[in-house]
């Protein structure tokens, strides 16, 4: 059995970086701050000591640039592992990720492809100053050619990292940092992967399904311990939403017959619609109650003196449970 | 000193609007079958722009667009590359990508709509990128890929003066400057983007003194002047491969021209110019400023132009007749490079147009 390490989210987004840049020669790691000082949230911490200014270096603050030139060095045949600072600031490159990352490939015919792995701390909950806290998974998704990965615990994080800068296409790595630092998991020194596309069930159960991800997993599995006896949730982490696991939804809905989305993102052209539509054309006779979606507000996200209101959190997400099965 | 050297703000010539060479200005150093070949390709290039406007108003071809004006720039400025060099296009660079290898068929497929004119196999032309100055950074990007990989490869990045208000433009200069990356950056200034005129695009005297502010050198050409564009491309191609000590790697040239015709053929140009104004930059063609300079070194007559004209015409006869020929791509292939491999979702979704095809038959849904 190979040796393991208590890490947090972040401790092991860096971990997962140190594997592949150990791993693959092709693997650079830039943006805002990442080289000396090791990131905002130090999540590159130590690998500009470790692997020299080649491998991983500070770039001009420009996300269009950043995400422009990481196509051009994909394209060429590296690995490279971009950092937006926020996904709040992310929207200046929206266009290189729109409208080239995700569509180099179609428009070459396969010749070039984006290996490209974009990371991106997003979310609320951390007390963030304005245009810090977007859930904006949403816009990603909706985007033929990106592949979308958001995990939920650190032993997903660093293989579901690995898996998605092994990847041949261009993967936006959505960190919740409202849980970098908020627990710490048992996770392989060694490499490893967590493939793309696989939901996690987090809690088995047969009354209802929770569908959810990133930094709302752990208050849904909190909502489903406080209704333990009295309704049996099943917890279901996404952890990739393009492409989603759609078998593992339709499957658990055709067990419990009701859904509970949660997602922090606002409610309209959110996740959970996609969800509900989708349950709706695959397993319609399993219905036992309309899809109950507990979600962000379809408001900007508000600075921090409100953002509690703003979030889901147990009680809420213990709500639209009840709502679901009591239907 | 080099011809990168020279002032910004003025503009450097070899061929005066006569043919006749400038009076001190050194003619590059080229064979007399190469002058040949440069005024051979921009005779092609303006008749193959002929025919595909032409093609376009008869329905045979979308939109597409024009570079008549702008032969002198494009292929002086490719033929500056060596055939391991990299050529990063905007939409309207057709000459260029044809001297750096690219068919003619191959352009008139992807302005006909099929995504395999896109496809350029063994050569390094980059997909053609329409949103504007967006290459500008992947140009910068893949550069630093060859400095990482350690190869001599020069990469020539085009994009027209409009480019050059966008934040792509600075972005990927101010990369290219701070990473040192052989890189020339190649601005065909044709005066109007769409129908805004440069002087309403940025307040500097030239675009070529923007490369101050990115601490490379920049240099205006005349970019109506095949031989003067080749000089200070071949100048910058070669700082770009084998740098100088305190010289950033880095050119921004700006290759001042005109687009005679309209922006694209659906634009129609008489809205927003003048015809006088067409008129006056037509006494500086490319074409018969070169055609002239040859007839006077003896190297052209009027029987080998007439060859020239001839070989041309058929040249791009058979292209036209080859891209026609191609038959539609299959719809398949819509799904197939979408990611290296497909998802559920994907599969699906391509087997309900398989359904739809068989159901309804592909004349229905071509209506």
């Amino acid at each position: 059995m190979s040796d393991t390490q208590n890490l947090t989210l972040v401790q092991a987004v860096r971990d997962g970086l140190k594997g592949e840049l150990e791993r693959d020669e092709d693997v650079v790691v830039f943006g805002e701050d990442v080289g000396k000082n090791g990131g905002v949230f130090r999540a590159t911490q130590g690998l500009y000591d470790e692997f020299g200014e080649e491998r991983v270096f500070d770039t001009p603050l420009a996300e269009s640039g950043i995400v422009g030139t990481a196509i051009g060095m994909a394209a060429y045949g590296m690995k490279p592992v971009p950092e937006m600072q926020f996904s709040g600031f992310a929207y200046p490159a929206f266009d290189q990720i729109v409208s080239h990352a995700a569509r180099l490939r179609t428009r070459s015919r396969s010749r070039f492809s984006v290996p490209m792995t974009l990371r991106m701390p997003y979310g609320g909950g951390i007390r963030a100053p304005e245009h810090h806290s977007e859930s904006k998974e949403a816009f990603y998704t909706h985007e033929a050619g990106l592949k979308v990965v958001v995990p939920s615990t650190p032993r997903d994080t660093k293989g579901l990292l690995a898996a998605s800068i092994r990847d041949p296409d261009p993967v936006v790595f959505m960190e919740p940092k409202l849980i970098y630092r908020a627990f710490r998991e048992e996770v392989p020194d060694e490499t490893y992967t967590v493939e793309l596309g696989e939901a996690k069930t987090r809690r088995e159960g047969s009354d209802v399904s929770v569908f959810t991800w990133g930094a709302m997993t752990r208050p849904s599995l909190e909502a489903a311990e406080n209704l333990d006896g009295d309704i049996d949730v099943e917890v279901i982490d996404l952890r990739t939403l393009s492409p989603m696991d759609w078998d593992s939804i339709v499957e658990s809905f055709k067990k419990t017959g009701r859904a509970v989305v949660v997602h922090e993102a606002p409610k309209t052209g959110g996740l959970g619609a996609e969800i509900a539509a989708t349950i709706q054309e695959e397993a319609l006779g399993y219905q036992k109650a309309p899809v109950t979606r507990v979600t962000g507000f379809d408001t900007p996200f508000p600075l921090y003196a409100l953002e509690d209101y703003y979030m889901p959190e147990a009680a809420r997400i213990e709500d639209g449970i009840r709502e679901a099965v009591e239907f | 000193m080099s011809v990168l050297d020279t002032d910004p703000r003025e503009q450097v010539q070899v061929l005066a609007e006569d043919g006749s060479v400038v009076e001190g200005a050194t003619v590059p150093d080229l064979s007399e079958e190469e002058f040949v070949e440069m005024y051979r390709t921009m005779k092609l290039a303006r008749h193959f722009d002929q025919r595909a406007v032409s093609l376009q108003r008869q329905g045979r071809m979308g939109t597409y667009p024009p570079l008549s004006g702008q032969e002198a720039a494009q292929v002086g400025s490719a033929m500056a590359l060596d055939d391991q060099d990299w050529l990063i296009p905007s939409y309207r660079e057709h000459a260029a990508s044809y001297v750096h290898g690219l068919t003619l068929e191959g352009t008139l497929r992807y302005w006909m709509g099929d995504e395999r004119g896109n496809k350029l196999d063994d050569l390094n032309i980059f997909p053609v990128a329409v949103p504007i100055a967006s290459q500008v950074p992947h140009a910068a990007g893949l550069g630093m890929a060859a400095n990482y990989n350690d190869t001599d490869e020069v990469f020539m990045c085009y994009f027209g003066d409009g480019a050059t208000s966008e934040g792509d433009f600075h972005e990927g200069l101010n990369f290219g400057g701070v990473f040192d990356t052989p890189t020339v950056f190649f601005c065909n200034n044709n005066q109007w983007a769409i129908s805004v005129p440069r002087e309403k695009q940025t307040a500097s005297e030239t675009i070529a003194q923007k490369a101050i502010a990115y601490g490379m050198d920049g240099v205006q050409v005349d970019g109506m002047d095949p031989l003067a564009v080749y000089k200070v491309a071949s100048a910058a191609v070669e700082r770009a491969r084998n740098g100088e000590e305190d010289k950033l790697r880095p050119t921004l040239i700006e290759a001042v021209q005109y687009r005679y015709g309209a922006h694209t053929t659906a634009d129609d140009p008489s809205v927003y110019r003048q015809d006088d104004e067409v008129e006056e930059w037509k006494a500086k063609d490319p074409i018969p400023r070169m055609e002239t300079f040859l007839r006077d070194r003896g190297t052209l007559d009027d029987e080998r132009v007439a060859d020239i004209t001839e070989s041309v015409e058929d040249e791009v006869a058979a292209a036209i007749e080859t891209a026609e020929g191609f038959t539609r791509p299959t719809t398949d292939s819509m799904f197939e490079h979408v990611y290296a491999d497909m998802s559920e979702r994907l599969r699906e979704q391509k087997a309900y147009l398989d359904r739809l095809r068989s159901d309804h038959g592909d004349e229905e849904l071509l209506e």
